[in-house]
């Protein structure tokens, strides 16, 4: 193997070198596998935190251009050092605990949170080839789909124990928005699956001859939507509102407790955006340049985009929120299944053999979703409630408002 | 087990980043619906009207520009006004051009940042607001071009004005007029269409007509509401009856109609200072007027159509070189008064832009 074999697929070449490597001592088998994982953990984090670092930057940097200015230009070249200097800020703070909060589970809910995000990448595939995935599970989506909606757990718990209102509104929004875009997003996956018959990572990307947003792109949008929704991100960072519930879950957190959840949200940003890249935009596949080179452009490509949307969109409300997903991308992900069912069977009935890629269904789908999203928009889906009439709410609720405040006005 | 629901109290402010200032809400809430909400007044409390009691007329004239602090030209404007109008003074033609001139650049000002900070309320990240901060900047330029301020500029005199223009003024304003209704139009055209704005604003905190009208409700909220009602033209003051503009005015009352006529008010503004400009007469910029102004006993009420409504000045005088009694009528306050009625029922988020859209300064509402 020459040197530019070895460079173009990085990652499983220094992982398979070290298997080798450890195999020449003539070891039991059980301990090359702990070791060989041990390696795997620690290339992951060598790759995970500096593009976490990456996104920080990215984040103030890009944001500060859409807003018309500078930016953090102080630390290092372009201001490439402000993560660190943010981070040895954020460590050398108090850590400040609520008075009557409840003291172990708000240590405990930035760990949970941090696992939750942390085990997706067990299963992520960041190069080619067996060793290019830390564990290449035959059920690999069901496990991302499993662990990421763990994450909320931590949300729910930190909202509980920081004895805080605004945390505690923050927390059932997180815990309400979770599980209504949870359904859409995996009826958003079940397309792809469809299209390659395996839940394996490994596999989904090898059998991306051209990237499967072309062939699923109301299943690329919807889990789009769903995913910047698991992230809190801006049109739908609901929990973390900061203009109405102040900072949401972690409102009570400080130093190295808010950076865990700080951290964990933009782990779990990368993690979105290699699961869309390896999904929807053929992961580390592509012509004549490294592989990681190209896994990288596309997971950055994915994150400047959930930039964009920061920098431009206005948060919706939490009712619409949820009417956009009941209403909106739950019906749609089911047409979505069942046009993508329809079109794998004909193509494995009738036309197989007739060409090595279903390119007609490119332009069938593209139709298709433009014309469901125009049709449903326009004629069955309101966004949101709107008022509430106070008086029934008074009617229905037993305990009264309380002494201390007037009768409320209708 | 049975289960039971059970309202809960929540208090936003008076530190909330969305207060505009230190303003506090006892709010009921039932989940996430607002039940019912007290407003609590006074945590920004400076006692302004009492020292200014102790001090002389024209030493009063900084004390204002420290109401609406980011309407401070408008704020000097009402208060020279009442002073005027107490001691009989007359205003040389100059002086009141460059007032309206300073006062609609003002109007302007103020409606970009009530705007911007709407929209910040609305969860977009500061980008709406820092477009509009570049227009204010140029405004605060001009300002400092003209009485070296760009915050609180203690321009306004009794009598008429404390500087004359410098030469550059005027082509400055005139490539700052030209410019902005191109401005407006763009910020028009990124948020009035866009799809949320329109989900989160539209038929969001209703004011009704006769509610605005029995709250003593004025300015752009009541324009809002449908009623038009400016002083401008219902009770010209200062040269406004020279000057061909517009009231704008909305129906329906809502969050986007008050947003909407903001940025109507903004293009009429951009017409006056146009008009004011061509007209600009030569002379005294200021009255001649003893060192110490002793007016006679009485009292006298001026108001102006400030950016937030009908900005009005009381003074009492006793015949001595301080006002007896100075109370201001503060648009803000009363505009403010409204909000209980027009947010209940609706949800937290909602309650945060009502608020918004009503568009205070503490400072104002508290004095």
């Amino acid at each position: 193997m020459n040197a530019w074999h070895y460079f173009v697929n990085l990652f499983p070449n220094v992982r398979a070198d070290f298997v080798s490597w450890l195999q020449g001592f003539g070891l039991p088998s059980s301990l090359i596998i702990f070791l060989d994982s041990i390696i795997g953990i620690t290339l992951i984090l060598l790759f995970v935190f500096p593009m976490v670092m990456l996104f920080i930057w990215m984040e103030r940097r890009f944001i500060a251009r859409f807003q018309l200015r500078p930016g953090p230009n102080r630390c290092g070249p372009l201001g490439l050092l402000q993560p660190v200097a943010d981070a040895v800020k954020i460590l050398v703070k108090e850590l400040i605990m609520p008075a009557k909060g409840d003291r172990l589970v708000h240590w405990v809910a930035p760990i949970i949170m941090f696992f939750a995000v942390f085990m997706v990448f067990a299963v992520l595939p960041i190069g080619n080839g067996s060793m290019g995935v830390f564990a290449d599970l035959n059920i690999g989506i069901l496990y991302i789909v499993a662990i990421s909606s763990l994450a909320i757990i931590g949300i729910f718990m930190a909202g509980w124990a920081s004895n805080n209102k605004y945390s505690l509104i923050g927390a059932m929004r997180g815990v309400a928005q979770l599980i209504s875009y949870e359904v859409p997003m995996v009826l958003s996956i079940v397309g792809v699956v469809l299209i390659v018959g395996s839940l394996q990572m490994s596999e989904i990307v090898g059998k991306q001859t051209v990237p499967f947003i072309l062939l699923q792109p109301m299943g690329f949008l919807i889990y789009f939507i769903g995913a910047i929704t698991e992230l809190n991100r801006s049109p739908m960072d609901m929990i973390e509102a900061d203009s109405e519930i102040v900072a949401g879950y972690f409102t009570e957190y400080s130093g190295m407790k808010f950076a865990m959840f700080y951290l964990a949200e933009y782990i779990n940003a990368l993690a979105v955006a290699i699961i869309v890249a390896t999904l929807f935009l053929s992961g580390w596949k592509g012509p004549f340049l490294p592989v990681w080179f190209w896994f990288v452009l596309k997971v950055l490509a994915v994150f400047m985009f959930i930039l964009w949307m920061r920098a431009t969109l206005i948060r919706l409300r939490i009712d619409q929120v949820m009417a956009f997903s009941w209403k909106f991308l739950l019906p749609m992900a089911l047409i979505n299944v069942f046009i993508t069912a329809g079109e794998v069977l004909v193509w494995d009935t009738w036309m197989s053999g007739w060409q090595s890629f279903p390119w007609p269904f490119i332009f069938v789908n593209f139709a298709i979703a433009a014309g469901l999203i125009v049709l449903w928009s326009k004629f069955f889906f309101r966004l949101g409630g709107g008022r509430v009439e106070v008086g029934r709410l008074r009617a229905r609720n037993s305990q009264g408002y309380g002494a201390d405040s007037q009768a409320p006005v209708s | 087990m049975e289960l039971k629901t059970q309202p809960f109290m929540l208090n936003i402010g008076p530190h909330h980043p969305s207060t505009h200032g230190v303003f506090r809400m006892r709010v009921t809430l039932d989940g996430e619906v607002i039940v019912d909400l007290e407003p609590v007044f006074g945590y920004l409390h400076r006692g302004i009207e009492k020292l200014a009691e102790g001090r002389t007329y024209t030493q009063n004239i900084p004390f204002t520009d420290r109401l609406d602090y980011i309407a401070s030209m408008i704020n000097n404007f009402a208060y020279v006004r009442a002073v005027e109008k107490l001691a009989g003074i007359n205003v040389p033609e100059r002086a009141e051009y460059l007032r309206v001139i300073m006062a609609e650049l003002m109007r302007i000002a103020r409606h970009l940042l009530g705007i911007g900070f709407l929209t910040n309320d609305l969860g977009a990240l500061m980008t709406p607001l820092l477009y509009m901060w570049r227009e204010r900047e140029k405004i605060v330029d001009l300002f400092e071009m003209v009485c070296g301020q760009r915050q609180t500029y203690n321009y306004m005199r009794i009598g008429g004005v404390s500087h004359d223009i410098p030469p550059e003024f005027l082509p400055a304003v005139k490539k700052f007029l030209k410019e902005m209704p191109a401005f407006i139009d763009e910020y028009d055209q990124l948020l009035a269409e866009n799809e949320i704005l329109l989900a989160r604003t539209k038929g969001v905190g209703i004011l009704p007509a006769d509610l605005a009208i029995n709250s003593s409700v004025s300015g752009p909220m009541l324009r809002a509401s449908g009623i038009k009602w400016d002083i401008r033209k219902a009770d010209p003051y200062s040269v406004y009856d020279r000057f061909d503009f517009d009231i704008p005015t909305a129906t329906a009352g809502d969050t986007y109609d008050r947003y909407r006529v903001r940025i109507e008010e903004m293009r009429q503004s951009v017409r006056i200072v146009e008009q004011a400009i061509e007209q600009l007469p030569p002379g005294e910029i200021c009255a001649k007027l003893p060192a110490l102004l002793r007016p006679a006993k009485g009292d006298a009420y001026a108001r102006i159509e400030a950016s937030t409504g009908e900005l009005g000045f009381y003074l009492v005088s006793d015949g001595s070189i301080a006002p007896y009694r100075y109370r201001v009528r503060s648009p803000e306050l009363l505009n403010l008064t409204v909000l209980r009625d027009i947010s209940i029922g609706w949800k937290i988020a909602d309650l945060i832009i009502i608020f918004g859209s009503i568009d205070i300064a503490l400072a104002e509402v508290d004095r």
